[in-house]
């Protein structure tokens, strides 16, 4: 104790105890604020759809209903197909954890069989958009980067970012970044429309537009910053914002040390 | 005592400080160690951009705090050169600062006028430079003379032509006509309205002519987005209403605010975004301005089907598309 109380007046004390604060604060709500996986329920039925089901009256029908109705708060499910079960279940965003501007991609709850047997128990009810198969995605061969990237400016620029690194909306709503996401969940999102994003038809955006369009987020992806910094890829907002503080800010300290007489 | 005030003395020059450098010669090394290090840093500056340059290749990454996974070379190159450079600049001022003289020098203003010897040589000279040069002998050479500096004059002038020409009616007019197909774009595509399913949208432009070439000023007008709705979400006058066709309604994707084009369709809450200025229009009631900074509505292109089931323009845009120019007002 002696060895710290002989620091409390030092000039950093303050600085560093604010730190260590915010830093403990910090880390004791992600603890406390973790979201808690519901237990796995048994797998005894022999269908899927069985299973989905199940799956679909323990998890999900509070809020979408029994028969997939929907309620107040929920959309309807019927003929939203299997494509939407998917991605929304798949990345996470169901089952919702946040009511509030916009559900946001989080670790699934559930695994792989039990989002393919919700999937398929869905899809049962009424016909939607299928999953895409895997080898219907194979974007490495039936996609084209340049016109992906065309596509891409044409049709998901505005709202995506030019480098599909994401965007702001309206009232707290935002365009998520398209880095990282797998070409399943990208070509589902097209096909399905989730949240404010509007369905891309495959008759407006044919199943080969949209292989060229993972292909090019995916050259994206994998592009270097060959030209340096990158600042997050988004243009003139943090590029402004760094010239404008640390820029300005090191002029500033420059003209003061010019003027500063010397002792 | 008197109720005058006394008048504040003139305190005069403070008394001058002397720096450390000036009185201590141990400071006076210390500062010139200091300026030397200044230089020395900015030499290993220009020999990092050297070495950077020529050894460091293009395709290295490195790991740099804050910035993350950096290219080297141009990292390297920037600091070497900011090194080189800011350093010059940071010794020479330590240097001024800490070691130049310091004392105050006075120097006396004296009258802003040449000696009189000069100015007569001046004149002198001048009058025998223009009696040497005989223009007023040699008319052929003055009048020839002044008909290039006339016609030096004029190229300024034509090149005003630039402003023009006046627009016409371009402003006014797009590619629409009656029965225009609408296709996507790119892809070059016609629609049917079964292609679009609610919550759907589609980037279109007008059809051009097999082999045709749309030129960028064309697109500039022509983009249109359309977008399906359920025909009972719909709040329209039944003029705007016979102007959509089953639930697909299409407006010119050109802000009309600034121009920006206006795509962000938000398909819960039906809103376009305009991604430039925020302007928030409502697709229910007709491209509504619900917030940001546009003063009118997107105009609505009306569309019907042809024969074949493709969706084509019933007529051409009834207003012009676009921010306002100086013959269309706000409104």
């Amino acid at each position: 104790m002696k060895y710290l109380s002989r620091y409390r007046r030092h000039r950093s004390a303050g600085p560093l105890l604010l730190l260590f604060a915010l830093f403990a604060i910090g880390t004791t709500f992600s603890v406390a604020s973790a979201t808690t996986t519901p237990e796995q329920s048994e797998f005894s039925r022999s269908t899927a759809i069985e299973e989905g089901r199940e799956i679909f009256l323990k998890g999900c029908s509070s809020c979408h209903g029994l028969n997939l109705e929907g309620s107040a708060i929920a959309p309807s499910l019927l003929g939203v197909g299997a494509a939407s079960v998917d991605f929304q279940v798949g990345t996470g965003r169901m089952p919702v954890g946040d009511l509030s501007v916009q559900i946001m991609r989080k670790p699934p709850v559930y695994d792989e069989k039990e989002i393919a047997a919700l999937a398929a128990y869905v899809a049962s009810l009424a016909p939607g958009p299928e999953i895409p198969t895997e080898a219907s995605l194979n974007y490495e061969r039936d996609g084209s980067t340049a016109e992906g990237g065309e596509l891409f400016r044409t049709n998901c620029a505005m709202c995506h970012n030019f480098a599909a690194q994401g965007g702001a909306l309206t009232q707290g709503k935002y365009a998520p970044t398209l880095m990282g996401v797998e070409a399943k969940y990208i070509a589902e999102a097209m096909t399905t429309g989730p949240q404010a994003m509007p369905v891309f038809s495959d008759k407006t955006l044919t199943p080969e537009e949209k292989l060229s369009i993972i292909k090019w987020v995916k050259a994206v992806e994998a592009e270097p910053a060959l030209g340096g910094a990158s600042l997050g890829r988004v243009g003139p907002v943090t590029e402004g914002l760094l010239v404008w503080t640390l820029g300005i800010g090191l002029l500033i300290g420059v003209a003061v040390w010019l003027a500063m007489k010397a002792r | 005592m008197s109720n005058e005030l006394e008048a504040i003395k003139d305190p005069g020059v403070p008394a001058h400080i002397h720096r450390q450098a000036d009185l201590d010669p141990k400071a006076e090394q210390k500062a010139e160690r200091q300026v030397a290090i200044l230089f020395a840093l900015s030499s290993v500056g220009t020999l990092l951009f050297i070495y950077s340059y020529i050894w460091i290749s293009e395709d290295l990454f490195i790991f740099f705090p804050i910035l993350g996974s950096t290219n080297a070379k141009q990292l390297f190159l920037g600091l070497g050169l900011a090194f080189s450079l800011f350093f010059i600049g940071a010794g020479a001022i330590h240097w001024a600062k800490t070691l130049m003289p310091d004392e105050e020098v006075i120097a006396m203003r004296h009258e802003m006028r040449s000696e009189d010897e000069d100015r007569s040589e001046l004149v002198k000279t001048a009058k025998q430079g223009a009696a040497a040069a005989a223009l007023g002998r040699r008319s052929l050479i003055k009048r020839s003379l002044g008909l290039s500096l006339g016609l030096v004059g004029l190229s300024p002038l034509l090149l005003l032509r630039d402003l023009g020409p006046l627009p016409g009616k371009k402003l006014e007019t797009t590619s629409w006509k009656t029965g225009t197909r609408l296709v996507t774009d790119p892809g070059d595509r016609p629609i049917k309205p079964s292609d679009l399913e609610v919550g759907a949208v589609a980037q279109v432009l007008p059809a051009i002519k097999e082999g045709g070439h749309r030129a960028l000023s064309d697109i500039g007008k022509d983009a249109v987005l359309l977008i399906r709705l359920r025909q009972e979400e719909f709040q329209l006058d039944p003029e705007r209403l016979a102007m959509t066709y089953e639930g697909i309604i299409a407006f010119s994707k050109i802000c009309s605010h600034m121009g920006c084009a206006v795509a962000l369709y938000e398909q819960q809450t039906k809103h376009l975004l305009c991604p430039c200025h925020q302007s928030t229009f409502d697709v229910t009631r007709a491209a509504k301005v619900i917030f940001g900074p546009s003063a009118r509505p997107l105009p609505q292109l009306a569309i019907t089907v042809d024969a074949e089931g493709y969706l084509v323009a019933q007529a051409p845009f009834n207003e012009p598309v676009g921010p306002s120019f100086w013959e269309r007002n706000s409104q």
